[in-house]
C-alpha cells in the first residue's frame, strides 16, 4: 500500500513537472532577434558578477541591495538610475569596471524582465 | 561473522562516518565566519568591500551551511547505517571515495568564489560544471545506502522511506536546477525563474528529509520507543512531507505570473508537515522515561530546541503563507528570518544532536568531561538565535514600511541600521555558541581517551533485534 501510494505520488509529480515545464510558463514577450541578443548577453553577465548574490529577482536572491525585478519601470529608480549604479557602484556595490556595451546588455536584461512582472504590477 | 570481525569492520565505519562527521563540523565552522564577515558588511558598508565584498561572502556562507547540513546528514547515516542493516557498508572504499571527492569539490569551489568565478544562480553560485561533480559525489553515498540497507519497504520503518526519498530527490533536483542551460528553460524568464523555484524548493525538502530522518531516528534511540517509527501518523507525516516536497514550492512564486495553479493549496501542506511534526516530537518527550531523558539529556535539549523552533517557525510560515501579506513580506528580511529559523533552530539543532549521540557512543568519557561547554553552547546559540531572528523581523517591518509609502532603498536600509546592527552582534554571539560546540565536539572525537576506550569496552556487536526492515543476507 505504501509503495501504491509512493508510485502514485511520483507519477503525479512528474506529469505536474511536464505540465508546469510547458504550459504553466508560457511567455507572449515578442522581442527583435537583435534585442534578445542583448538580453542573453545581460542575463550572462547578470550571473557571471554573481548579482543575486546582494539582489532579488522575483525573490530569488540577497538582500544587501535592492530588488530589480520591476526597477526599470520604478518612477524613483528607471535607467539613468541604474546606468548610474553600475558605471560607478555605490556605497555596497563594488565598481566592476564594467565596459558600456556590458551596461548596455545589463539594462536591456533588466528592462525585459520588467516586461514580465505583469503580477508585481498589478498589485 | 566473528564477534572480532565485526568489530573491526564496525571500528572501520565509525572512522569514515566520524571523518564525515569532521568534514560537517569544519562546513559549519567556515560557513560561520563567512556568514559573521557578511553580517558585519550589512552595517561597515565599506568593509572589506574591495577585496572580499558581499558577491564572494553570501555565496561562501551559503555553499558551506548548506554542505554542513547533507554532510552532517550524510555522516549520520553512515554512521547508523550497519547497526540498522546488521551488517558492515557495502562499499567502505566508496565512503573514502565520496569523502575524497566532496573535499576536492569543496576547495575548488571555495577557491573559484574567492577568485570571483560564478555561476550566479541561487545557491547554486558556483560554475555549473561543479553542479556535475557534486551529483557524481553523491553516488558512492547512494550505492552504500541501497546496497548496505538492501531496504523492504513494506516492513521498513519511516526514517528508511525519508532517508531514501532524500537522496532520490536529490539527484532528481539538482539536475533539475541545471535546467537554464538549454534554451527552452534560458530565454523564458518566467519559465526559468519557476523552474528555478521548482527544483530549490523540493532539494530543500530533499536535505529535510534525510534530516528529519536523523531526528525521528534519534529519538527512536533516545526514548527506546521503536513503535513510532512504524506508526500510522508516522507514515501520515511522511506522504505529507512527501507531497509537500514535491508540490509546495508553489507558496514561494505568489509574485512570478505563471499559472497560479498549486500555491495555497501547496502552502497550507507545508504549514501541516511543520505542524505534525513538532507533534511527533512532543509525543517522543511525553514518552520517553526520567531516567533515560537524563541519560541522553544534551542531545534530548537539542531536540527540544528544535522543537520550539519548530512552532516559532510554523507561526512565521502561516504569517508568510496569507498571499495578501507575502506581498509585503516577499523580499524583506522575514524570508530571511523564516529560513534562518529553519536552518539553524531546526536543522541545526537536530544534527547536533546527532552528532553528540554519536560521539557520546564513540567516547562517552570524553564526551562527560565537556558536558558544561556543551550545554553552554546550546544556550548561547538558541538565545542569540533569538535576539537575531527577532532584529531580522524587526528589519522586516522597517523595510515593508518603506515599501508601503515606496521610499527609497537607501533611506530604507539607514532606518533598518539599527536592528541591522543588533542582527550582526547577535550574530556574533550565535558564532560563538556554535563555535562552542563545534570545537568541543572536535575536542571530544580527538581525546586521547576513546583508543583505551575503544580497546577496553567495545563489545559492539549486530544483534538481530536492531535490524530492522532489511533483508538477510
Amino acid at each position: 500500500m505504501k509503495m501504491v501510494i509512493f508510485i502514485i505520488l511520483f507519477v503525479a509529480y512528474i506529469t505536474y513537472s511536464a505540465v508546469v515545464y510547458t504550459k504553466g510558463t508560457k511567455s507572449n514577450i515578442q522581442l527583435p532577434e537583435t534585442e534578445w541578443a542583448k538580453v542573453n548577453r545581460g542575463k550572462l553577465l547578470y550571473q557571471q558578477y554573481n548579482c543575486t548574490s546582494c539582489h532579488q529577482l522575483y525573490g530569488l536572491g540577497g538582500y544587501l541591495g535592492p530588488e530589480l525585478t520591476t526597477a526599470y519601470s520604478d518612477s524613483l529608480r528607471g535607467e539613468t538610475y541604474m546606468r548610474a549604479f553600475l558605471k560607478n557602484g555605490g556605497s555596497r556595490m563594488p565598481n566592476f569596471h564594467l565596459a558600456d556595451t556590458d551596461i548596455d546588455a545589463l539594462v536591456s536584461f533588466l528592462k525585459y524582465v520588467d516586461q514580465t512582472a505583469v503580477t508585481y504590477k498589478h498589485k | 561473522m566473528s564477534n572480532n570481525g565485526s568489530h573491526i569492520i564496525s571500528h572501520q565505519n565509525n572512522k569514515a562516518a566520524k571523518a564525515f562527521l569532521l568534514l560537517a563540523l569544519s562546513y559549519l565552522l567556515l560557513g560561520l565566519v563567512f556568514g559573521l564577515l557578511g553580517a558585519l558588511q550589512y552595517i561597515f558598508p565599506e568593509f572589506l568591500k574591495a577585496n572580499l565584498s558581499f558577491q564572494k561572502t553570501r555565496p561562501l556562507h551559503v555553499y558551506l551551511v548548506i554542505t554542513w547540513i547533507f554532510t552532517a546528514a550524510q555522516a549520520g547515516i553512515y554512521y547508523y547505517l550497519p547497526t540498522i542493516a546488521g551488517r558492515p557498508l557495502y562499499w567502505q572504499k566508496g565512503v573514502w571515495l565520496h569523502f575524497a571527492m566532496q573535499s576536492v569539490i569543496s576547495v575548488v569551489v571555495v577557491s573559484e568564489f574567492f577568485a570571483g568565478s560564478f555561476g550566479g544562480r541561487e545557491y547554486l553560485e558556483f560554475p555549473p560544471v561543479m553542479g556535475l561533480f557534486i551529483l557524481l559525489s553523491w553516488v558512492p553515498f547512494a550505492i552504500n545506502f541501497f546496497a548496505t540497507l538492501k531496504p523492504k519497504y513494506k516492513t521498513a520503518p519511516v526514517y528508511i522511506w525519508m532517508w531514501s526519498t532524500g537522496i532520490l530527490f536529490f539527484f532528481i533536483t539538482l539536475s533539475e536546477s541545471y535546467l537554464w542551460l538549454f534554451d527552452f528553460f534560458r530565454n523564458n524568464m518566467i519559465r526559468d525563474i519557476t523552474v528555478q523555484w521548482k527544483a530549490l524548493g523540493t532539494m530543500v525538502g530533499s536535505w529535510n528529509m534525510l534530516v528529519y530522518g536523523t531526528g525521528i531516528y534519534l529519538m527512536e534511540q533516545l526514548s527506546g520507543d521503536k513503535k513510532a517509527a512504524y506508526s500510522k501518523l508516522s507514515f501520515f507525516f511522511y506522504f505529507l512531507s512527501l507531497t509537500n516536497l514535491m508540490f509546495n514550492w508553489g507558496h514561494h512564486t505568489y509574485i512570478v505570473p505563471a499559472a497560479p495553479w498549486v500555491r495555497m493549496v501547496a502552502y497550507i501542506i507545508s504549514m501541516t508537515e511543520l505542524l505534525i511534526f513538532g507533534n511527533i516530537i512532543l509525543q517522543y518527550r511525553k514518552s520517553v522515561t526520567t531516567a533515560r531523558k537524563n541519560y541522553h539529556l544534551l542531545p534530548h535539549r537539542l531536540l527540544t530546541f528544535a522543537d520550539i523552533w519548530v512552532f516559532i517557525t510554523l507561526i512565521l510560515a502561516l504569517i508568510m503563507s496569507v498571499p495578501a501579506w507575502n506581498y509585503f513580506t516577499h523580499g524583506t528580511h522575514v524570508t530571511v528570518a523564516h529560513s534562518m529559523g529553519a536552518t539553524i533552530g531546526i536543522n541545526t539543532m537536530l544534527l547536533m544532536a546527532s552528532v553528540f549521540f554519536i560521539l557520546k557512543k564513540e567516547n562517552a568519557l570524553s564526551f562527560q568531561q565537556y558536558r558544561k561547554w556543551i550545554s553552554s553552547g546550546i544556550y548561547i546559540t538558541n538565545g542569540s538565535l533569538l535576539i537575531f531572528w527577532l532584529s531580522l523581523l524587526a528589519s522586516a517591518v522597517v523595510e515593508i514600511k518603506g515599501s508601503i509609502s515606496n521610499e527609497i532603498f537607501f533611506y530604507v536600509m539607514q532606518k533598518s541600521l539599527p536592528y541591522l546592527r543588533v542582527f550582526a552582534y547577535s550574530g556574533a554571539f550565535l558564532f560563538i555558541g556554535l563555535g562552542i560546540l563545534i570545537i568541543t565536539s572536535y575536542k571530544i572525537a580527538a581525546s586521547k581517551t576513546q583508543v583505551k576506550q575503544k580497546t577496553l569496552k567495545r563489545t559492539f556487536s549486530f544483534s538481530p533485534e536492531q535490524t530492522v526492515g532489511v533483508k538477510d543476507h
